[in-house]
């Protein structure tokens, strides 16, 4: 089993509690309380009612593909769905909330307890406890450089959904907090309830993080706003935590606040303390009825649920043969195991899954282009792996066709002609090239007959040249060895 | 053709309908009383134009034989719906250049039935007053006032219920909170009805209290305000609380007999505060019931003390943030030239609001604090409940209940504008029903010593307004109440 890092103070070693909330936008056409559409990227304030402005008289009516899309992605994290639960007003004045007040969940979320199971490398699972999920509407957005003296609010975000999901604070370092984050976006992406797309805002995460000698008591916690990468989140939780351990070693006190992540200084500064922190003033919104979800309902999104990233890691184990890294690999994005699962089809799974991971995500990679955007697809991977597995090509020779395919473009077929780079398989043409290369380098031969078997790999070498590469190196190398063995 | 405003909605269109007048005439003879009552400040704003287009296009209509239920009937409106097109503030002035572009469901309901729009009434400023002392457009004079002492004709609706009783609209919308509809009708001698919670839509009213308005008509009979409330109720699915439920036939209840009917009479309404001439009022509407055949029964009410505390927490805690989103900065009054968005804030809603109106915030404010929260909230909450338990329990024995509406008949303007629970006094006997979501209605029943009208409140079971519209309408022949 993994071990949680531990930092090491000067007085000693530090160990971190870390909980998470995040922020998921949920994926569905219309706003949790009105009919306007929640397209990311729309001109300001095109996508407003009546309600999202909060103009008067105005009424919350509660939309239901919203309401579904919590059911289901509470039972992808194991947790209980509450028959009954209550809309609460969060009330505080900002300009981006029209209303004064943001519709909630407070005492009674949609969904009580649950956990997940989060992969720390090398097969090892620690699984991570739910505290709740709620639902609530997001708040619009100040933009500041329209103009130089005032602010513009573009309402277009206000009271789109969001799903609130709550961990209890059982991470203990920040890989485990970037593999809770991971495994949570890749479940929302999965069930389709989020699309997980951190650079646009739609998966937002707040950190709280405490520091405790290992075995003792919780600490006194900070909570982290304004993270929108899981890399910043990492960072983040690190520079926090040796602030923290600090601060106890030179004698003082952590002080509860809630403080801002700048990932362009790497540090967190503090936004306000507990003293300063609103008092909300919670109570059950009078415009809403509670929510009530019959069991039916609750089963049917149940049986609905889509075949999840663990469950699917497990069946590529099984009926693949994979490792559990490969697996993994695979299963933590939909994409990626919907991907291998079409290139893998009558191919030799084993292989195409080590290529994919070694080479085909090198090169998105390289590129910072996600699987939708690969110009390569799956049925074009495939082919080019047919041309390996048939012996059209090398290994070799395919990556450079693969690099050929991915920014040229061009089926791998084509490419292989075009280029002349089918293998040479023929052993009568390849015996002859190897008889010359033997007569014309005879000192090299007897050094080699006297012991020096390192020379083996230079005449694989001159065949090699002598073909550009596109010689069968299992025949060369069976006819090297016959004939300077004889 | 001055007594066509004299004539009730059943009357009019009557006369309408046999070709006596048009719906422009009508609309003209109340749009020119309208003018010469402008003393009264009972409408605050109104649009004579499009009162009469629409009038002729209602007109047109009724030419075609395509005439609607309510066809070419003039209907003034508390300035608390927004009415599309026309400035709707709630009087006050926060929203005094507030224009919507939308229509309440009640008012467009009522206009689809071919109501003509006729204005806005005065108010208290969000509702929020028994006197109409706080519009922030200035008081308005009970029709029933002597020349030499102005009297308050009630609020919230007070605009509503001092044009309806002054003859400048046949009827008017009002809305109720805590009694918003019902102690105007007392205090001007009309009827008014606060229908069941979720009978009425709430889309396009402003709010105040959300867990408790309810959209209702004054009117000068029992018959006018069934008939008004018919075309007004009815499920709307942009309101999550209104109710999915059958809107009956109000107008035929009007002519059942109430023999047999039993009738709850709450000991725990006989109040210190109670003038002898409400009592002695009360004590005829019992006679009146009986002589028709129903049954008198004591009930019990235990918590109805508690209802004025209860409903001055959870209203004020509603309003808190129903009155957040008028902060300056999407619509609405703005201060200008402030440093900073906090003092813009303060500044807008320190100026755009009224006193009683901040006192309320103040109050719904500090009810909900973290620490408070639990003493009053909460607990009022609670409360609630034992009073909708209440009258569970009084109506598992009574069809409904009977009480004044009021404790006093109208005061003198300035009168008691200067302690807040005195004035809060006024609801003591309509906040029960209003906390409870019970449909209650004031009729007219006689005059105090000053000659003043003195409404009797009906209770009924929720849903059960038919109830009281047959028993409101022998009250109202009892009474025999002439209208100024």
């Amino acid at each position: 089993m993994r071990e949680a890092i531990k930092l090491k103070g000067e007085t000693g070693t530090w160990e971190m509690v870390i909980g998470l909330e995040i922020h998921a936008q949920v994926n569905c056409k219309s706003k949790l309380f009105s009919g306007s559409a929640t397209d990311f990227g729309a001109s300001p304030n095109s996508q407003v009612s009546f309600v999202d402005a909060a103009m008067p008289g105005m009424l919350p009516v509660i939309n239901n593909e919203a309401v579904n899309q919590a059911i289901k992605t509470g039972h992808a994290l194991n947790a209980k769905i509450n028959n009954t639960s209550i809309f609460d007003r969060k009330n505080y004045f900002y300009p981006d909330l029209p209303q004064g007040y943001q519709i909630s969940q407070f005492k009674s979320p949609i969904v009580g307890e649950g956990w997940i199971n989060i992969d720390l490398g090398k097969g090892d699972i620690k699984k991570i406890g739910i505290e709740r999920l709620h639902l609530e509407q997001d708040a619009g957005k100040l933009m500041h450089d329209q103009h130089p003296r005032l602010s513009f609010v573009d309402l277009n975000r206000s009271g789109i959904p969001l799903m609130e999901i709550v961990s209890k604070p059982d991470m203990r370092d920040w890989e485990e907090a970037g593999a809770y984050l991971r495994k949570l976006r890749s479940i929302v992406r999965y069930i389709g309830s989020c699309d997980g797309n951190m650079d646009q805002g739609s998966l937002r995460c707040d950190a709280n993080i405490s520091v405790r000698r290992p075995g003792e008591e919780f600490g006194t916690r900070c909570e982290l706003k304004n993270i929108n990468s899981v890399k910043f989140m990492m960072k983040a939780v690190e520079y926090e935590a040796y602030r923290q351990i600090e601060i106890i070693e030179n004698g003082g006190v952590v002080k509860q606040e809630t403080r801002l992540y700048d990932p362009s200084k790497n540090e967190t500064r503090s936004m306000r303390s507990k003293e300063e922190a609103h008092d909300y003033r919670y109570f059950p919104d009078p415009d809403l009825l509670p929510l009530n979800i019959s069991n039916e309902r609750i089963e049917k999104y149940k049986n609905e649920l889509p075949e999840l990233p663990d469950q699917k890691r497990e069946r590529f184990q099984q009926d693949y043969g994979l490792s559990f890294y490969d697996a993994d690999v695979l299963t933590a994005d939909k994409s990626y195991a919907d991907f291998f699962e079409i290139v893998s089809e009558e191919r030799d799974a084993k292989f195409v899954a080590n290529w994919i991971i070694t080479n085909f995500f090198a090169m998105l990679n390289e590129v910072e282009k996600s699987i939708e955007e690969s110009p390569v697809n799956a049925m074009q991977l495939g082919e080019l792996f047919d041309l390996i597995q048939d012996g059209t090509i090398s290994g070799r020779t395919a990556k450079d066709v693969f690099e050929e395919m991915f920014t040229k473009g061009g089926s791998a077929k084509d490419i292989v002609e075009s280029k002349g780079l089918k293998q040479i398989s023929n052993t009568d043409e390849l015996e002859s090239m190897a008889k010359k290369i033997i007569e014309d380098n005879s000192e090299q031969v007897s050094k080699y007959k006297n012991g020096n078997e390192k020379l083996f790999g230079w005449f694989v070498g001159q065949m090699m040249k002598n073909t550009g590469g596109t010689a069968n190196p299992k025949v060369v190398n069976e006819i090297l060895k016959t004939l300077l063995n004889e | 053709m001055t007594e066509i405003t004299n004539l009730g909605v059943t009357e009019t269109l009557e006369g309408l309908n046999k070709k006596e007048f048009s719906s422009e005439e009508v609309t003209k003879e109340y749009l020119e009383i309208i003018k010469n009552e402008k003393d009264l400040n009972a409408y605050i704003h109104y649009n004579a134009e499009k009162s009469l287009s629409l009038a002729k296009l209602s007109d047109e209509r009724r030419a075609k034989n395509k005439a609607l239920p309510l066809e070419g009937l003039p209907i003034a409106v508390k300035d608390i719906f927004c009415v599309e097109g026309e400035r709707t503030s709630a009087c006050s002035k926060i929203l005094e250049n507030f224009i919507p572009s939308y229509e309440s469901t009640v008012t467009s309901k009522l206009w689809q039935a071919g109501g003509v729009y006729i204005g806005k009434t005065s108010m208290d400023e969000f509702a929020m007053g028994s006197s109409n002392e706080t519009s922030y457009f200035g008081s308005v004079i009970n029709p029933w006032s002597k020349s030499e002492e102005k009297l308050v004709p009630g609020g919230s609706s007070g605009g509503s219920a001092s044009a309806v009783a002054a003859r400048l609209a046949p009827i008017a919308l009002g809305t109720d909170t805590g009694g918003s509809i019902r102690q105007p009708a007392s205090f001007c001698g009309t009827v008014g009805i606060k229908p069941t919670y979720g009978r009425c839509s709430r889309w396009g009213i402003i709010a105040f209290a959300s867990s408790l308005d309810q959209a209702g008509p004054l009117t000068r009979s029992v018959a006018d305000s069934a008939l008004i409330l018919q075309n007004m109720a009815g499920f709307d699915n942009l309101d999550s609380t209104s109710v999915n439920i059958k809107v009956p036939n109000f107008l035929d209840s009007c002519s059942k007999s109430i023999k047999g009917m039993k009738i709850g009479i709450p000991k725990e309404y006989k109040i210190n505060e109670l003038s002898p001439e409400v009592e002695k009022i009360w004590d005829e509407g019992i006679k009146w019931i009986q002589d028709a055949g129903a049954e008198i029964i004591d009930v019990k009410l235990p918590h109805t003390k508690y209802a004025l505390p209860t409903y001055y927490i959870v209203a004020p805690a509603e309003a808190s943030a129903n009155l957040a989103r008028y902060d300056g900065v999407k619509y609405g009054f703005r201060k200008e030239d402030t440093q900073g968005l906090e003092e813009m804030y303060s500044q807008t809603r320190a100026e755009g609001f009224g006193k009683e109106v901040k006192r309320r915030i103040l109050i719904g404010t500090y009810v909900l604090s973290a620490g408070y929260y639990d003493a009053y909230y909460l607990r009022a909450q609670k409360v609630r409940t034992k009073i909708v338990e209440d009258f569970n329990s009084a109506f598992s024995n009574c069809d409904a209940i009977l009480t004044p509406t009021a404790p006093s008949g109208a005061f003198k303007i300035g009168e008691k504008n200067i302690d807040p629970i005195t004035m809060y006094m006024n609801d003591i006997f309509t906040v029960p029903a209003s906390l409870a979501g019970l449909p209650a209605m004031s009729i007219p029943a006689g005059l105090d010593s000053n000659r003043c009208p003195l409404g009797l409140q009906l209770i009924g079971k929720g849903f059960d307004e038919e109830t009281l519209f047959s028993i409101g309408t022998i009250i109202e022949k009892s009474a025999n109440f002439k209208s100024i």
